[in-house]
This record gives C-alpha cells, sequence and structure tokens, in this order.
C-alpha cells in the first residue's frame, strides 16, 4: 500500500466516522422516543436508585400499556386531525399567497422589490409573545375564540412573510431568461407566470410547504391562547395538556404521542429530500 | 423578413445611460453585429429590440411598423437566443424545440414535421428525445439556435451564442451560422465583445461604447479606416499603435497611428516606396508560431517610454535581437492621424 492509498483510506474512515457520528446525534432521539413509548412503567421509573440498571435496553419486555393510554384515554385522534386541517388549510393559504407574492417581488417589482421582501420579513421577526394579546382581541372581535378557524387565521401571519421571502431568495437562483426566452416564443407575461414559472419553481412551493408544515406541527402559543376545549385542540397542545398533570408527566404516552406524530413526517420529508437538494436548472443554462 | 429602424433610442436606469441616442439602421436580410466591451449598451440595445426592456425614449421600427410601445415581445417576429440558451430544463430537447410553435397552436402533424426539419439542419436528430442537462455546450447551443429557428422570425437576435463554447468549437460553430444566415437570409443582430467574432460574421459592425454608436461599417471599413482612437485601438489584436510626435510637418496636437502589421523592418521595403522611417528600440520579441510579435518603443516620440508594437508574419525570417535598436518603416497608406484632444480623426 503507498502512501497516497493509505492517505485516502484514512480520509474516508473520517469521513465515515464523521458521517456515523451526525447518525448518531440524529437517530438517538428517535431511539430514545421509541423505547420509552414501548417500555413498562417499573422499567422507565428506575431512576439513579439502582447503579447496575441499562437506560438504553429493554429490562422487561415491551408493553403497549402507553399506546392504550394516548389513544384510550386522550383525544389524541382527534387531535390528530385537527392539526391535519389546521396544517392543509395553512399551507394552501401560504402558497396561495406568498408564492405569487415572492415571484412579483422578485421578478416584476424592480429594485422596490428587494427593499419590500426586506420589509416583509421583518415583520417575521416580531416574537408571538408579542402579538398574541393585540391578536386575542382580533379574534374574539371576529367571534372565532375557541375554534380551528383562528390558529388557520393567525398561523399564516408567521407563515406568509418568511415564505415570501424564501420565494424571493430561491428565484434568485431561476435565470429569468428562461421566462424572457418564454415570452418571446409566443407567450404573454401572464401565461408565463401560470404557465411556465411554476415549473421552474417547483423546488421552491416544496421548501415553502415543508416550512409551513413544520411551524403549524410544533406552535404552542397561539394554541394555547386560542384554544380552550380539548376537543377543539391541535397535537403539539393537547398532548403536554392531558399528560403533564400537574407535576406527573406521562412519559411513556408523550413519547408515544411524539412517535407516532414524528413518523409520518420523517417518511414524508424523505421522499421530498432529493428536490431540495436537486439542481433543478442545472443544464439550463450554461455549458 | 424585415429590416429594422432605430431612431435615437435611449434607455436610462436612474444616473446610468446605458443606451444614449443610438440611430441605426438595419438592412433587410443583413448580418450586423454590436460590438463592444461589457458595459458599452450592446445587450441593452438588442434586449430593447426583443421587448424585453422598455425604452425611456426612441422609436424602433421592425418591418415598417413601430413596436416600441407596448407592442410585447412575443408579437414582434423576432426570435432570440441568450448566452446561456435558457432552454426549458423540464422539457426534452423536441419539446423545447416545439414549444414556439406549441404557443401559437400550431397542428401537431406541423410541429412533427418543422421540429424534424430544423433538427436535421443543426444536425441534432439523435438527442430529440433528451433533456438539456444531458447535453454538451456545443449540443445546447444547436438546439437553442433550432429553437429560434422554428419561429420563421423577421429578425433573429443572439446575444453572444458563442461565449460559452470552448474556442475549437466556437469556430465551427461560427461557420455553422454564418452559412445558415446565408441560406435563410433573415436579418440577424448578433452582439458580441469578440473582435474575431464581429470581423468573421457581421456584414457590418457596429462599434459601441458608453451607450452611443462610435463606428458602422463593414468589417474592413473599421478595421482600416477607424473613426476615432477608440475604435483604432478596439479593434485589432494587438492594437494600433497611437503616437504623440513632434513632427513639424504635421499640425500640433496630432497623433499618428498604424497597425503593427504595417510596422516592418525598412529592409523588408523596396527602395521606390513611399515610407516613414522610424528607429525602433526592441525590449522583448515574443515568438507565436505563426507571427512574431516585437514590444518596444519609438525616440521619435512625445512620450518615448510608450510601447510601440510591431507584428512580423512568420515569412519575414530577420533576427531581432533583443535591446538593440533597429531601422523600422510604416508604409506612408498605411499612416492614420488622429486629433490628441478629442481622438476623433484626422484627414491630412
Amino acid at each position: 500500500m503507498t502512501r497516497r492509498d493509505l492517505r485516502r483510506a484514512l480520509k474516508r474512515t473520517g469521513l465515515y466516522a464523521a458521517a456515523l457520528g451526525f447518525m448518531l446525534f440524529a437517530g438517538f432521539p428517535f431511539y430514545w422516543m421509541l423505547i420509552t413509548a414501548f417500555k413498562q412503567n417499573r422499567d422507565l421509573y428506575v431512576g439513579a436508585s439502582d447503579l447496575s440498571h441499562v437506560p438504553w435496553i429493554f429490562n422487561d419486555p415491551p408493553t403497549l400499556e402507553h399506546v392504550r393510554l394516548l389513544f384510550g384515554q386522550t383525544d389524541f385522534p382527534r387531535w390528530v386531525l385537527n392539526t391535519l386541517v389546521v396544517v392543509v388549510a395553512v399551507v394552501a393559504i401560504t402558497v396561495a399567497v406568498a408564492v405569487p407574492a415572492g415571484y412579483s417581488l422578485a421578478r416584476l417589482a424592480g429594485r422596490w422589490g428587494e427593499r419590500m421582501g426586506m420589509g416583509i420579513f421583518f415583520t417575521y421577526l416580531i416574537p408571538p409573545t408579542l402579538l398574541f394579546v393585540p391578536f386575542s382581541r382580533l379574534i374574539s372581535l371576529l367571534g372565532l375564540q375557541n375554534s380551528l378557524g383562528s390558529l388557520i387565521l393567525i398561523y399564516p401571519t408567521m407563515t406568509i412573510p418568511f415564505c415570501t421571502w424564501l420565494v424571493m431568495g430561491f428565484l434568485r437562483s431561476v435565470p429569468w431568461e428562461i421566462e424572457e426566452q418564454a415570452m418571446i416564443d409566443g407567450y404573454s407575461r401572464l401565461a408565463v407566470i401560470l404557465r411556465v414559472a411554476p415549473r421552474l419553481i417547483v423546488p421552491g412551493i416544496l421548501t415553502v410547504i415543508v416550512f409551513t408544515f413544520t411551524l403549524v406541527m410544533q406552535e404552542f402559543v397561539y394554541a394555547l391562547t386560542f384554544i380552550s376545549s380539548v376537543e377543539k385542540m391541535t397535537v403539539s397542545l393537547g398532548v403536554p395538556i392531558a399528560l403533564v398533570r400537574g407535576d406527573v408527566y406521562h412519559w411513556g404516552a408523550l413519547m408515544a404521542a411524539a412517535l407516532f406524530t414524528s413518523i409520518p413526517l420523517a417518511v414524508v420529508y424523505n421522499l421530498f429530500i432529493d428536490r431540495f437538494i436537486q439542481g433543478f436548472t442545472m443544464g439550463a443554462v450554461k455549458g | 423578413m424585415a429590416g429594422v429602424e432605430i431612431r435615437n433610442l435611449r434607455k436610462h436606469f436612474a444616473e446610468l445611460h446605458a443606451v444614449d441616442g443610438v440611430d441605426l439602421s438595419i438592412r433587410d436580410g443583413e448580418f450586423l453585429v454590436l460590438l463592444g466591451s461589457s458595459g458599452s449598451g450592446k445587450t441593452t440595445l438588442l434586449r430593447m429590440i426583443a421587448g424585453l426592456e422598455r425604452p425611456t425614449s426612441g422609436e424602433i421600427h421592425i418591418g415598417g411598423e413601430r413596436v416600441d410601445g407596448d407592442v410585447p415581445p412575443r408579437a414582434r417576429g423576432i426570435a432570440m437566443v441568450f448566452q446561456s440558451y435558457a432552454l426549458y430544463p423540464h422539457r426534452t430537447v423536441f419539446q423545447n424545440i416545439a414549444f414556439p410553435l406549441e404557443a401559437v397552436r400550431t397542428p401537431r402533424q406541423q410541429i412533427e414535421e418543422k421540429v424534424r426539419w430544423a433538427a436535421e439542419m443543426f444536425s441534432i436528430s439523435r438527442y430529440l428525445d433528451r433533456y438539456p442537462r444531458q447535453l454538451s455546450g456545443g449540443e445546447r447551443q444547436r438546439v437553442a439556435l433550432c429553437r429560434a429557428l422554428v419561429r420563421d422570425p423577421k429578425v433573429f437576435l443572439l446575444d453572444e451564442p458563442l461565449a460559452n463554447l470552448d474556442a475549437k468549437l466556437r469556430n465551427t460553430a461560427r461557420d455553422d451560422l454564418k452559412r445558415l444566415q446565408r441560406r435563410i437570409q433573415t436579418t440577424t443582430v448578433y452582439v458580441t465583445h469578440d473582435q474575431v467574432e464581429a470581423m468573421g460574421l457581421g456584414d457590418r459592425i457596429v462599434v459601441m461604447e458608453r451607450g452611443k454608436v462610435r463606428q458602422v461599417g463593414t468589417p474592413q471599413d473599421v478595421y482600416e479606416d477607424p473613426v476615432d482612437t477608440f475604435v483604432a485601438t478596439f479593434v485589432g489584436q494587438p492594437p494600433m499603435n497611437l503616437l504623440d510626435l513632434r513632427d513639424p510637418s504635421l499640425p500640433p496636437g496630432t497623433l499618428l497611428g498604424f497597425r503593427p502589421e504595417h510596422f516592418l523592418p525598412r529592409s523588408g521595403f523596396g527602395p521606390g516606396e513611399d515610407v516613414r522611417g522610424f528607429r525602433f528600440s526592441v525590449r522583448r520579441v515574443e515568438y507565436l508560431g505563426s507571427d512574431r510579435y516585437v514590444y518596444g518603443s519609438v525616440s521619435e516620440s512625445d512620450t518615448p517610454d510608450a510601447t510601440v508594437i510591431a507584428k512580423l508574419p512568420g515569412t519575414i525570417a530577420l533576427a531581432i535581437p533583443e535591446g538593440e535598436t533597429h531601422e523600422f518603416a510604416v508604409p506612408r497608406r498605411a499612416l492614420r492621424y488622429f486629433d490628441a484632444a478629442t481622438g476623433l480623426r484626422r484627414r491630412l
């Protein structure tokens, strides 16, 4: 083996070691969630009293007791449904508003577009803790308190500014020339926007969807402010309220809830991950 | 087919006058090259003809029809090829070429025929099912030209279509382009910063600088009869030598210009030839195979350090040692005079 081969082998090993490290870092919470959700309470709450106890394996046979608690004694399925309703509505509103807004600011508004985009982005930086008091007045004025409608109305105020800015940034990487070419090739500006541009910004739209999805799934403050009945709650609100009672944490059921919400999400993200990374316009310009 | 008339056309971006009062008359069937460095306004001018940029003032007529107002790009009867080719990444080569035809709702069968005809012309029939990312730079360029061709445009607008090709391919692509234009006889406006492309392709060349037209003429006019020092030094490689001589036979403030290939050893000229002699102190000789570039200075010059370049063809075998002074000369018919203050040509 020459020195060069050796160095290459070392480099490879280092690379794999680093990748493995990151994989463990990312995967461990999932693993912890998984075993906690199916451990018997006896196995779960040993604490520091028994030093011979190994926490990261099943010491007792796994159990479905926590899952039964989650599905049988809480409104978990209902919350999932509520969350889905809110997510779908907010994603639809955000895409419908942010994509055209980002497109027009990036392509049609000239030099002012950039500045207005920045301005819109700044509104995203105002923390929800400042806004929920005025928002709650607005919501009660509209008669939307304690309804999913309040969340569907409020969440876009966070997602639209950021996503508009996201789309603008994405469009900067898509050469304008392709759309100009379409205008020369026989399309009107409107036809270009409706028929040519959407294909070019698919990855940008997907990013908007994922961002909105994530934000809505994890939102807590507004949900806590506007929703009071258990059957109207979303997952992020219902789970901690129902499963943290005083100072009693139902860890098994909490982790089961986290598991059942995060696994479908992880699968969906992995399906799309190539689309985000893919240089979609590669080959369209330059040699 | 149609000519293009441009009258007092301007485009201002705030303080910047990208195109600053251009008048141009492009004849029917002509191959016109806009030549200039970056920032000269040549691309902006082309984009205004295409309708992608709205003029600040002035008129554009294509085929006798005024288009500078609200006539959108698609209605101007033009086809354009961008430097980046701007192919649709999610469409195959066939679909790319068919795109302008689909836009005007051409019947399916006619599209099929036309695309095959154009693809045949550029020998890219083999690639019709591929996507742009699967093609080389030269193939992409031909797809872009194909797409421009199927529209049957009145005017072709080409924005540095060869700039992204490697040097070898560029020569053949240039030849293909010129042959195609001769065959279909469509008025063509071609933007480039490459003077070799401009000289080789253009029926006429428009030399632009800072938004203004400096000279319009055949490649020969522009090369042999530059109207000012800008054109004289911009066109030609190496550029024209300009000397400020204290020559009593010339009016004061006159620059003397001559091309490096006319600046040759005196011994090469016959005794009867009318030449102007110089004492040329040679600093360095560059051997380039077919030519030799000789760098040095001329003692008669007002600025004796200014570099003067001689371009000696390979047929002159005479040894030119570095560091010595040699007798060189320029035929008088090859001398050009310019005003030192304005840079404009002086006819003496």
